[in-house]
C-alpha cells in the first residue's frame, strides 16, 4: 500500500514542477498511460488474492482519480497562465488618445440665447422674429419716435441707399408691433384674446464702433400683453431670469426709472454681483417697461383692455457678463481660438 | 449735465450726504453718471500775501519771500514760481499742512529756512497748471482756508439726462425735482422786474410764429464790457463745464444754467431797426460765431434786423451771427430771451455739423413762460457786474401758437392696477401734490395741468409713471409672475435652429457670426452681384453693402483664421440674407431669407494617430448635408457658380425644390483672398436655405419582414464619366418590389479595366414580407436589375 501513497505524492510533486502543457501530457502517461506505474498495479491486481483485490482494486482506483484531479487542475492552471501571457502580449497602451472626428460649438451668444429660450419657454413664451430691413415706420414712428423725436439720436441708424424709409433695424422692439399685428388679426374673432407672450431675439445695427460698441449686435426682446398685466409683473418676470440666467440668487436686480419713447413707464435694470470681479458694482443691463398705449394702438390692441410690458437686452452683453468677456469685438472676428472655448 | 453740488444746495439742501443725494437722483430718474470731487483732499493751505520778495542768496531762481499768512508775524518761505510778487494773494501751505501726495514741514532750501510753501494750481490737485503760482482775488481774506475761500469741497456731479427731462437741464430744474423727491423746501433766487430807466427799445415780430411764438428783447445801455467776472459766476459756470469768457457772455451762460433759459447778446450799436423772428429767404447766407458761413434750409427761422432791408443776425436758438456778437469794445447790449419750438430746432444743429446748448435745450423743450423772468434775472446780473442802463422789455407773443397744457386725468385705480400695487387714493394724491403741479380732484381720481417746464406729461401713464418714480421702483415687489397656463405647441413637424447648431457642432463645425454688412466686391466675386444693396452710411466701406449670402463671411473667417496659424477651418453661420424681390411682406422690395452655410478646409478629422490625414473633400461634405436633412433623399445636379469649381458644384433638391448649393471654392478665390498660406487648400463651401431645414417629416412606419433577406453583389462596368444618380434611380424604378436597398458599395477605374470604362458595385438587399425567398426569386431580381442597366446605360457585367 505504500506503493499507492508515494505514486501519489510522486505524481502530484512532478505535475506540480511542470509549466508546460505537452509536458504535462507526457507525465500523465507516466503514471496513467498504458505502461504507467499505476496501470501496471492494476495489471498486478489479479495475482492478489481475492479478499486483498477488492482493498487494493479500491485503493489504486481513489489514487487514479486523485492523480487525474490533480492533473486537470493543472492542466487548468497551465492553460490559464498561457492565456494570461497571451493577453499581456495584446495588452494597450490605454494612454493614447481616443481617435476619430473632434466637435464644433455654438457660437457663445447663441449658446446664451439657447438658454434664455429655455427660461422663457418654460413659463409660456413663445420665440418670435422679423426682419432686419426694416421700415421706419415699424422701428420707430410706430414705436411712437416720431421724425426729429430727440429720441432717434439716441439710435445712430443705418439707412439704405435710394430705399427711402427703409432702415437697419436699430433694436428688436418693430418685432412687438410685427407680432401684436398678426396675433390681433389672427384672433379678432375671439370675444377674449389670447396673451401675447414672445421673446424675439436676432441681429440689430447701429453706425457705432469701438472696444464696447460694434456696428451689428444682439438684442433679444420680451412681450407679455394680456388684461392683467403689471409693472410689478415686469419687476416680477425680469429679476427671476436675470437671478436664474446668472444662476446667483443673492443677484442684485435694481429697476431705475429712464425714457424709452415705447413703454411708459420705463425703467433701465441694472445688477450687481456679489462675487467675482464685478463685485457689488451697479452694471446696466436692459432696458424695459409698461408698453405705450400708442404703441399697443398701432399693434390693434386696446390699450384700456389690455396692458403689457417689454424688455430689451443685448444679448452679447449678457454673454460676456457671463463668461467674463472683455471685448465685444471678439463676438464678431471669428477666431477659432476664442470661439472653441465655448463648446 | 453739469454741475456742482454746493451750487444746487444754495437751491435746494436736503440732510443728505453727497453720495445719497446722487443716489436719490438715480433712483427717481436723473442717472448720475460721474460724481468726483472738486479738489483732492488735502489740509493747512490758507489765503496769504506776498508782503515781500528778495533774491536768494545762493540760488539764481529761487526767491526769498517775507509772506502774510494771517499768524501774526509774517513767514520767511523760499519759493521758485516765476510769477511771485510782492503784493499778490496765494494759497500757502503751512508747516503740517498735507497736500496730495505730500506733507510740508520746516525745511532748509539752500541754507535759507523756509516756513511753508506757496502753491500752484497742480500742487493742489486742482488743474494741471504748473505756470506759477495760482493767483487769488485781490479781495481775499488772508488766513483763510483755502477749501472755503474757493469752495473746494464742492463735488461735481454729471447727471446723463434721459431725451424727455429737459427740465432738469437747469439748476432749478434739478432743485425742484430734488424738493419734490426729499420733500426739502426750495428756495430760488428772487427774481424782480427791473424798471426801465429809459426808452430805448426794438420792436419785435414774430414773421414765423410757430417757430417763435415769444420773443422778449431789451436794451441795456452804458456797460462796462471789461468788467471782470465776479469769482462765484466765474466757479459756477466752470463747474458746469463752460469756459469763462467775458462777463457779458458769463451771464448769459449763468442765467441759462441757472434757470434753463437760453439767451442771446448782440451788440445792440450793430443792429438796425426792428427785430424780426423770420424764415430765410433763397440762398441767404450767415456767417456764425463759430465762424462757419451756413445757408440755413427753408425751414430754419432766423434772428434778423432791418439793415439793408433786411439782414439775418442769427440762427433762432441754435448759434449767434458774428457780424451782431458782442466784444470787449461792446457798450450796449440786445439783450434775447425767446421761446423757440422744440420741432423747429430739432435736428437743425446736427444737420449742420455741431451743437450748441442753445439748441440742446431748445429742441428737447424750454419753459415757454420763462422768458420774461430769464430776461429779469439777466438784467440784475448785468447792472450789477458792468453797470448800464436798461430800456423796457419787449415781448412779442403769438399765444395760439405756444404750446398747450391739455389737463390729464388720472385714474386712481388704473395706477393701481398697471403698477400692480395696491395704491390708496389719498397716497398717489399725496405723491402728485410733491410734484406741485396744479391738481384737481374729481371722486377717485384727479386732473392734472402738466406746467409750463414740463414736455413729458400727456396722458394718464405719463403721471403713473410720475407717481411710480415718487413711489420709489424700489418699493414696488417683485411677485413670481403667473398666469393661464396654456402649453404652448411646438409643432413635430419643425425643428428649431438650435437643433439644427447642435447637430452641426456635433459633425464638428463651429459657429460663427459675420457682419451682414460686406464688401461689394465680396458680392461681385461669390455672387456675380453688381447691384449690391448698399447703405447709405456705412462705417466703412468694406462694410458697404447688404450680403445676398453667406460664402464671403465664411471665406474671410477662414483667411482670418489661416493668418493666425489654424489650418483647418469647419465653421458654419445662421444668418439673414438680403435680396431684392418684389414681394411686399414683411418688407416691400426686399427677400430676407434666413441660411445656413459652412465652410470646410484642411485635414478632414483633427491631427491624430493611426490615421492618415487627408484633405476634407466635397463628399466628406456632402455626408454632413445629407445628414442634416435625413431621413430626406437629396437630389444633386452639377452647377455652374461664380464662387465654386465649375466642375466641383451642385445644386441641392429636395424633392423638386432647389434648396441650396454644394462646391469646393473655385481656383481663382483661392488665390485672391489668400487662403494657400497653409497648403493647397480647397476649400468645400454649402449654403441651404434656413426654410428647409426647419421642416421635417413625421417618421412613416412600416412593417418589418419577419423572413429571412438575401443578399447579392452586382458589378457593373459603365463608361467612365456616367453619372451614379441617373443609373441608381434607374436600378430603383426597375427593381421589383422584393428589393429593399440598392447601395453603392464601390467605385473602380484602373489598369484593370478597359480604357474609358468604371466599374460600380452595388450590394442588394431583398426580402418579402410573406414568404422567404428562393434563389431563384433573387437571380430573377439581379437579371432584371442587369437588363435595365445594360439597355439604358451600355453597362456589362462585370467579370
Amino acid at each position: 500500500m505504500l506503493n499507492i501513497e508515494q505514486l501519489i505524492a510522486a505524481a502530484t510533486s512532478e505535475f506540480a514542477g511542470i509549466t508546460d502543457a505537452a509536458q504535462l501530457e507526457q507525465a500523465k502517461a507516466r503514471y496513467l498511460g498504458k505502461s504507467g506505474s499505476l496501470t501496471e498495479l492494476l495489471k498486478g491486481l489479479g495475482k492478489l488474492p481475492a479478499d486483498e483485490r477488492r482493498t487494493t482494486g479500491a485503493s489504486i482506483n481513489r489514487a487514479k482519480d486523485q492523480i487525474e484531479a490533480t492533473l486537470n487542475s493543472r492542466r487548468e492552471a497551465i492553460k490559464r497562465a498561457a492565456l494570461e501571457t497571451q493577453l499581456d502580449v495584446s495588452a494597450l497602451d490605454i494612454t493614447l488618445p481616443g481617435r476619430g472626428r473632434g466637435r464644433g460649438g455654438l457660437h457663445p451668444a447663441m449658446r446664451t440665447l439657447e438658454r434664455i429660450e429655455q427660461l422663457f419657454r418654460s413659463i409660456g413664451f413663445e420665440v418670435a422674429d422679423g426682419p432686419e430691413i426694416e421700415a421706419d415706420w415699424y422701428n420707430f414712428t410706430a414705436l411712437n419716435t416720431p421724425e426729429n423725436h430727440p429720441a432717434r439720436s439716441m439710435h445712430d441708424t443705418f439707412y439704405l441707399e435710394k430705399a427711402p424709409g427703409l432702415l437697419l433695424r436699430t433694436h428688436t422692439s418693430p418685432v412687438q408691433i410685427r407680432y401684436m399685428q398678426t396675433h390681433v388679426a389672427q384672433h379678432n374673432h375671439l370675444e377674449q384674446m389670447p396673451e401675447i407672450r414672445i421673446i424675439a431675439p436676432g441681429r440689430v445695427y447701429r453706425v457705432d464702433s469701438d472696444a464696447t460698441h460694434s456696428p451689428m449686435f444682439h438684442q433679444i426682446e420680451g412681450l407679455w400683453v394680456g388684461e392683467n398685466v403689471s409693472f410689478a409683473d415686469l419687476k416680477g418676470v425680469v429679476a427671476d431670469f436675470l437671478r436664474r440666467f446668472f444662476e446667483s440668487d443673492d443677484l442684485k436686480v435694481r429697476f431705475r426709472p429712464s425714457f424709452f419713447p415705447f413703454t411708459e413707464p420705463s425703467a433701465e435694470i441694472d445688477v450687481a454681483f456679489m462675487s467675482g470681479a464685478m463685485e457689488g458694482r451697479w452694471l446696466e443691463i436692459a432696458g424695459c417697461g409698461m408698453v405705450h398705449p400708442k404703441v399697443l394702438r398701432h399693434g390693434g390692441i386696446d390699450p384700456e383692455r389690455y396692458s403689457g410690458f417689454a424688455f430689451g437686452m443685448g444679448l452679447d452683453r449678457l454673454t460676456m457678463l457671463r463668461y467674463g468677456i472683455d471685448d465685444l469685438r471678439l463676438f464678431f472676428e471669428n477666431d477659432l481660438r476664442f470661439l472653441s472655448q465655448f463648446c | 449735465m453739469q454741475f456742482s453740488e454746493h451750487w444746487l444746495r444754495t437751491l435746494v439742501n436736503p440732510p443728505l450726504a453727497s453720495g445719497e443725494l446722487a443716489h436719490l437722483l438715480t433712483m427717481a430718474g436723473l442717472e448720475v453718471e460721474e460724481m468726483r470731487p472738486v479738489a483732492p483732499p488735502f489740509t493747512g493751505v490758507v489765503v496769504a500775501q506776498v508782503l515781500a520778495v528778495e533774491k536768494h542768496p545762493d540760488a539764481d531762481k529761487l526767491k526769498l519771500c517775507r509772506v502774510d499768512a494771517g499768524l501774526g508775524e509774517p513767514l520767511q518761505i523760499v519759493c521758485g514760481a516765476p510769477n511771485v510778487a510782492a503784493g499778490m494773494k496765494v494759497p500757502c501751505a503751512l508747516i503740517g499742512a498735507k497736500l496730495p501726495g505730500f506733507h510740508i514741514k520746516k525745511a532748509k532750501v539752500r541754507g535759507i529756512e523756509s516756513s511753508g510753501m506757496l502753491c500752484s494750481a497742480r500742487e493742489l490737485g486742482l488743474s494741471e497748471d504748473h505756470g506759477g503760482l495760482l493767483a487769488l482775488a485781490g479781495d481775499a481774506l488772508v488766513g483763510q482756508d483755502i477749501r472755503s475761500h474757493l469752495t473746494l469741497d464742492d463735488t461735481l456731479l454729471t447727471l446723463k439726462l434721459t431725451p424727455n427731462r429737459a427740465d432738469c437741464l437747469s439748476l432749478q430744474g434739478i432743485a425742484r425735482e430734488v424738493a419734490a423727491l426729499s420733500g426739502t423746501p426750495l428756495s430760488l433766487p428772487a427774481i424782480v422786474a427791473i424798471p426801465a430807466a429809459h426808452d430805448h427799445q426794438r420792436p419785435v415780430l414774430l414773421d414765423a410764429p410757430k417757430a417763435c411764438p415769444r420773443y422778449c428783447g431789451r436794451i441795456v445801455t452804458g456797460v462796462n464790457a471789461q468788467a471782470p467776472s465776479p469769482d462765484w459766476m466765474k466757479q459756477r459756470i466752470e463747474r458746469s463745464g463752460i469756459r469763462s469768457i467775458s462777463a457779458l457772455v458769463d451771464v448769459t451762460n449763468y442765467v441759462m444754467l441757472e434757470l434753463g433759459q437760453p439767451l442771446h447778446a448782440f451788440d445792440n450799436a450793430k443792429l438796425k431797426g426792428s427785430i424780426h423772428v423770420r424764415y430765410p429767404q433763397a440762398g441767404e447766407q450767415l456767417k456764425l460765431l463759430n465762424e462757419q458761413t451756413v445757408t440755413p434750409d427753408a425751414d430754419t427761422a432766423l434772428i434778423a434786423d432791418e439793415q439793408n432791408g433786411s439782414r439775418a443776425l442769427a440762427l433762432a436758438g441754435i448759434m449767434g451771427g458774428e457780424d451782431s456778437g458782442i466784444s470787449g469794445t461792446t457798450t450796449e447790449l440786445f439783450l434775447e430771451s425767446a421761446f423757440f419750438s422744440p420741432a423747429a430746432i430739432a435736428g437743425k444743429a446736427r444737420d449742420l455739423g455741431f451743437a450748441s446748448d442753445a439748441s440742446y435745450r431748445y429742441e428737447r423743450g424750454v419753459d415757454f413762460e420763462l422768458q420774461r423772468a430769464a430776461i429779469e434775472r439777466a438784467t440784475q446780473l448785468i447792472l450789477d457786474i458792468c453797470g448800464g442802463s436798461p430800456g423796457p422789455v419787449v415781448e412779442a407773443v403769438a399765444p395760439t401758437d405756444l404750446p398747450q397744457r391739455t389737463p390729464v386725468k388720472l385714474r386712481s385705480a388704473r395706477a393701481a392696477k398697471l403698477l400692480g400695487i395696491p395704491l390708496s387714493v389719498a397716497q398717489i394724491g399725496k405723491l402728485l401734490e410733491g410734484l406741485g403741479f396744479p391738481i384737481r380732484r374729481e371722486a377717485d381720481d384727479f386732473v392734472v395741468t402738466p406746467p409750463s417746464y414740463r414736455y413729458d406729461i400727456e396722458i394718464e401713464e405719463d403721471l403713473i409713471e410720475e407717481i411710480a418714480r415718487l413711489h420709489g421702483y424700489d418699493n414696488i415687489p417683485s411677485p413670481t409672475p403667473s398666469g393661464l397656463l396654456a402649453m404652448s405647441p411646438l409643432p413635430e413637424e419643425r425643428r428649431n435652429p438650435m437643433q439644427l447648431r447642435h447637430q452641426l457642432a456635433e459633425r464638428d463645425y463651429q459657429e460663427v457670426v459675420n457682419y451682414s454688412f460686406v464688401d461689394a466686391a465680396w458680392e461681385a466675386d461669390f455672387y456675380a452681384n453688381s447691384a449690391p444693396i448698399a447703405l447709405s452710411n456705412p462705417i466703412a466701406s468694406q462694410m458697404g453693402v447688404m450680403r445676398s449670402g453667406l460664402i464671403g463671411g465664411l471665406i474671410a473667417t477662414l483667411a482670418f483664421n489661416l493668418k493666425r496659424r489654424t489650418g483647418r477651418v469647419k465653421v458654419f453661420e445662421i444668418g439673414r440674407c438680403f435680396l431684392r424681390a418684389t414681394t411686399a411682406e414683411p418688407v416691400a422690395g426686399f427677400h430676407q431669407p434666413q441660411r445656413l452655410a459652412g465652410l470646410c478646409a484642411g485635414p478632414a478629422t483633427p491631427e491624430q494617430w493611426g490615421e492618415t490625414t487627408r484633405s476634407v473633400d466635397f463628399f466628406d461634405v456632402k455626408a454632413d448635408i445629407e445628414s442634416l436633412f435625413t431621413p430626406q433623399r437629396l437630389r444633386f445636379e452639377k452647377l455652374k457658380h461664380p464662387a465654386l469649381h465649375p466642375g466641383r458644384a451642385a445644386t441641392i433638391f429636395l424633392s423638386d425644390e432647389a434648396v441650396g448649393i454644394i462646391g469646393e471654392v473655385h481656383p481663382q478665390w483661392v488665390q485672391k483672398y489668400e487662403l494657400a498660406s497653409m497648403g493647397n487648400l480647397a476649400p468645400i463651401i454649402f449654403e441651404i436655405e434656413l426654410a428647409a431645414l426647419t421642416s421635417q417629416l413625421l417618421p412613416s412606419y412600416s412593417a418589418v419582414s419577419r423572413f429571412p433577406s438575401v443578399e447579392r453583389d452586382l458589378a457593373l462596368l459603365v463608361a467612365h464619366d456616367q453619372p451614379l444618380a441617373p443609373l441608381l434611380e434607374a436600378l430603383r424604378e426597375a427593381a421589383p418590389a422584393i428589393v429593399r436597398h440598392i447601395e453603392l458599395f464601390d467605385v473602380y477605374q484602373g489598369k484593370r479595366l478597359e480604357q474609358n470604362k468604371k466599374s460600380l458595385a452595388f450590394h442588394i438587399v431583398m426580402q418579402d414580407t410573406e414568404k422567404t425567398l428562393a434563389d431563384s426569386d433573387a437571380d430573377e431580381a439581379v437579371k432584371r436589375l442587369t437588363e435595365c442597366a445594360v439597355l439604358k446605360f451600355s453597362a456589362a457585367l462585370r467579370s
